[in-house]
C-alpha cells in the first residue's frame, strides 16, 4: 500500500484523484489465526497493530460486530491528557501521551493530534490544594503540569465566567500543556490502515456468539460468520464487556454499563484554543473546540445502568447549565448533535489490561470515561500482554484481582463506586 | 425522561429520584468475616442487558427507597415496590393504600 505524502496529494490531484486505494482491506474470516481480537474500536485495532509491529505476530484477526470505530471510538469528546497521580495510572497514561506525540508519523496517517493544553479549573482552596498535590506527583514522575493563578488564567482564556458574583468564583487552574485533542475517527482509520498493511485481517459485521474451549484452554470463537480458531483471544469491547464475559465463562466482573452523553454545537469562529474542564460538587463539565469549529462538550453520566445508546433530557439540561455557568457567551450558540455511548464503569474508575483465569483469554476493559486518550498505550500494553502471556511493567497494576487484594486504583477516592471517571 | 410510578406519590419524572444501586445485591451479615462474600457483594455485578432490578430513592418526593424493574436496553419500566418489606406490606393495607397522583 502506498505511503501518504505531499507528493501523493500532488500526483493524485493532477490525475483526478482516481487511483487512491482503500485505506484498509475489508477481509473475510479465515478458519484460524494466531490471535483474535474481539472489538474493532480504537483499542482493538491498536492492539492488532502493535502485535504485528512490536511482536511480529501478523496472523491476527480483528472481529467487529458492526463497523470499525462505530462504538465508543466514534462517540467520545476526543480529549487526550495524562494528569493522573496513582502509581499504575500515572505511568500508563504518560506512556500513552508519548505514543500520541509521534502517532501521526508512526501510522503515516494524520490523527490531527493537537497539543493545545488542558485546563482543570478550581474554585475552592481545598480543591486547589488537592490539585496541586496531584500535579506535583505528576511533575515528580516527569510529566508536565503547572499552576495558573486567576490572572494567568484570565489572560489565557479571557471569556470564562470570572464574575465574583458567580456561585463559585474561579480561583485558577492546573494546566497540562502537552495535553490536547485528536481526531477520533482518524485514530481508528489510521490504526486500521497500518494494521491491515502489516497483514492483519479486519473483519466487520461479525458478531461473537460464543467461545470454544478444549480442556480449560480457549481455542476459538463462534461468530455470526462461522467458527474462527485461535489459541489466544483478546477482548476489547468496552460497553459490552459483561455480556461477552458471561459467554466466555468469566462470570461477573466489577463493571456496570452506563451511558455517557456528548454534545457538539454548530460550528463557530475560533473561540477556545485549549481544553477546559471543571468538576465541583455534582457539577462536571469539559469542553473544547473542534477544528471544524463545533464546541464539543460533555458532563456526567446519565446515572442509571443502560445499554441504550441514547441519552436522557435531564442530563442534557444539566450539561447545558454547566456550559452556561462557565461560558455565558455560548448562550446563543445552537446545539447541532447529541449522542450517547455505553461505558464500562469499573468499581474504582480505572481499567484492566490483563490475563484472565481462562487460558488463552485476555481482557481489556473498564475504561470508564477515559478510553480515548488511552488508545495507543492500551493497544501497546494489551499486545505485549497477549504476546508474552504476561503484562508489561506499564500495565502490571491494571489487573482484575486488585479489587480482591485491596490494590484499587481509586483516583477520586470514592471507594467502590461504578460512576467514577 | 423515564417515568416511575411511585407506590406512594404516583407517576413521576425520574429526575425526582436518585438512582442508588443494583437492587439484586444481598449484602452479607455484618458478623460475616468471609472476604469472598464481601468481595462478591461489593464489587461484582451481573450487569445484564435486559431485565434489571434496581434501587431508586424518591429524593424529591416521599423519600421511599423503591425496587424498580427496568430493562437496561429498552428502558421499559416493570414492577415497582418499596424496597423495605414492612413498608411494602403496610402499603397493601387498605387504610394506607390511598394513592395520590
Amino acid at each position: 500500500m502506498s505511503r501518504y505524502s505531499a507528493w501523493q496529494i500532488v500526483k493524485q490531484g493532477l490525475t483526478g484523484n482516481k487511483s487512491w486505494e482503500p485505506a484498509w482491506r475489508d477481509a473475510s474470516p479465515k478458519s484460524s489465526y494466531d490471535v483474535i481480537i474481539i472489538g474493532g474500536g480504537g483499542h482493538g485495532l491498536a492492539t492488532a497493530y502493535y502485535l504485528a509491529k512490536n511482536h511480529g505476530i501478523t496472523n491476527v484477526a480483528v472481529i467487529e460486530k458492526g463497523w470499525i470505530g462505530g462504538g465508543n471510538a466514534g462517540r467520545n469528546t476526543t480529549i487526550v491528557r495524562s494528569n493522573y497521580f496513582m502509581e499504575g495510572n500515572t505511568e500508563f497514561y504518560e506512556h500513552s501521551l508519548k505514543l500520541w506525540e509521534n502517532l501521526s508519523q508512526e501510522l503515516n496517517y494524520n490523527v490531527m493530534f493537537s497539543q493545545r493544553g488542558h485546563l482543570n479549573l478550581f474554585f475552592t482552596p481545598g480543591q486547589r490544594d488537592a490539585m496541586i498535590r496531584k500535579y506535583n506527583i505528576m511533575r515528580l514522575n516527569g510529566i508536565d503540569g503547572e499552576l495558573l493563578d486567576r490572572d494567568q488564567l484570565m489572560s489565557k482564556v479571557p471569556h470564562l465566567n470570572y464574575s465574583q458574583e458567580a456561585r463559585l468564583p474561579i480561583l485558577g487552574a492546573l494546566y497540562q500543556g502537552r495535553a490536547g485533542t485528536a481526531r477520533h475517527d482518524a485514530v481508528n482509520w489510521g490504526y486500521a490502515r497500518a494494521a491491515s498493511n502489516l497483514g492483519v485481517d479486519i473483519i466487520q459485521n461479525c458478531e461473537v456468539t460464543g467461545f470454544i474451549s478444549n480442556g480449560g484452554q480457549l481455542v476459538g470463537v463462534e461468530t455470526s460468520r462461522g467458527e474462527i480458531r485461535a489459541e489466544k483471544v483478546g477482548m476489547a469491547v468496552a460497553g459490552s464487556t459483561s455480556l461477552l464475559a458471561h459467554k466466555a465463562g468469566l462470570g461477573r466482573l466489577p463493571i456496570e454499563s452506563h451511558k455517557l452523553q456528548a454534545f457538539v454545537s454548530e460550528p463557530i469562529k475560533p473561540f477556545l484554543d485549549s481544553v477546559v474542564v471543571y468538576g465541583v460538587g455534582h457539577g462536571h463539565f469539559y469542553i473544547s473546540q473542534s477544528d471544524k469549529g463545533g464546541m464539543v462538550f460533555g458532563g456526567n453520566l446519565d446515572g442509571y445502568n443502560s445499554y441504550a445508546q441514547k441519552g436522557n433530557l435531564p442530563l442534557y439540561t444539566d450539561v447545558a447549565s454547566c456550559a452556561m455557568n462557565m461560558m455565558p457567551a455560548l448562550g446563543r450558540v445552537k446545539l447541532l448533535r447529541q449522542w450517547a455511548g455505553i461505558m464500562d464503569m469499573s468499581m474504582d474508575g480505572s481499567p484492566f489490561i490483563t490475563k484472565t483465569d481462562i487460558n488463552g483469554l485476555y481482557l481489556n476493559a473498564g475504561w470508564c470515561y477515559g478510553g480515548f486518550k488511552a488508545t495507543p498505550a492500551s493497544g501497546w500494553c494489551f499486545a505485549h500482554t497477549i504476546a508474552h502471556d504476561a503484562p508489561h511493567d506499564v500495565n502490571k497494576l491494571l489487573t482484575l484481582d486488585r479489587y480482591k487484594t485491596g490494590h484499587m486504583l481509586d483516583e477520586s477516592g470514592h471507594g467502590p463506586y461504578p460512576k467514577s471517571h | 425522561m423515564l417515568r416511575l410510578d411511585c407506590p406512594v406519590c404516583g407517576l413521576r419524572d425520574h429526575d425526582e429520584f436518585t438512582y442508588l444501586e443494583d437492587g439484586s445485591i444481598t449484602y452479607p451479615k455484618l458478623t460475616n468475616e468471609n472476604q469472598d462474600d464481601w468481595f462478591d457483594a461489593v464489587y461484582l455485578r451481573e450487569n445484564p442487558r435486559g431485565r434489571h432490578v434496581e434501587k431508586w430513592h424518591h429524593t424529591f418526593g416521599c423519600r421511599t427507597v423503591l425496587l424498580v424493574e427496568r430493562d437496561t436496553l429498552t428502558h421499559v419500566i416493570g414492577k415497582i415496590k418499596p424496597a423495605h418489606p414492612k413498608i411494602a406490606a403496610a402499603l397493601k393495607q387498605p387504610a394506607t393504600a390511598k394513592k395520590r397522583s
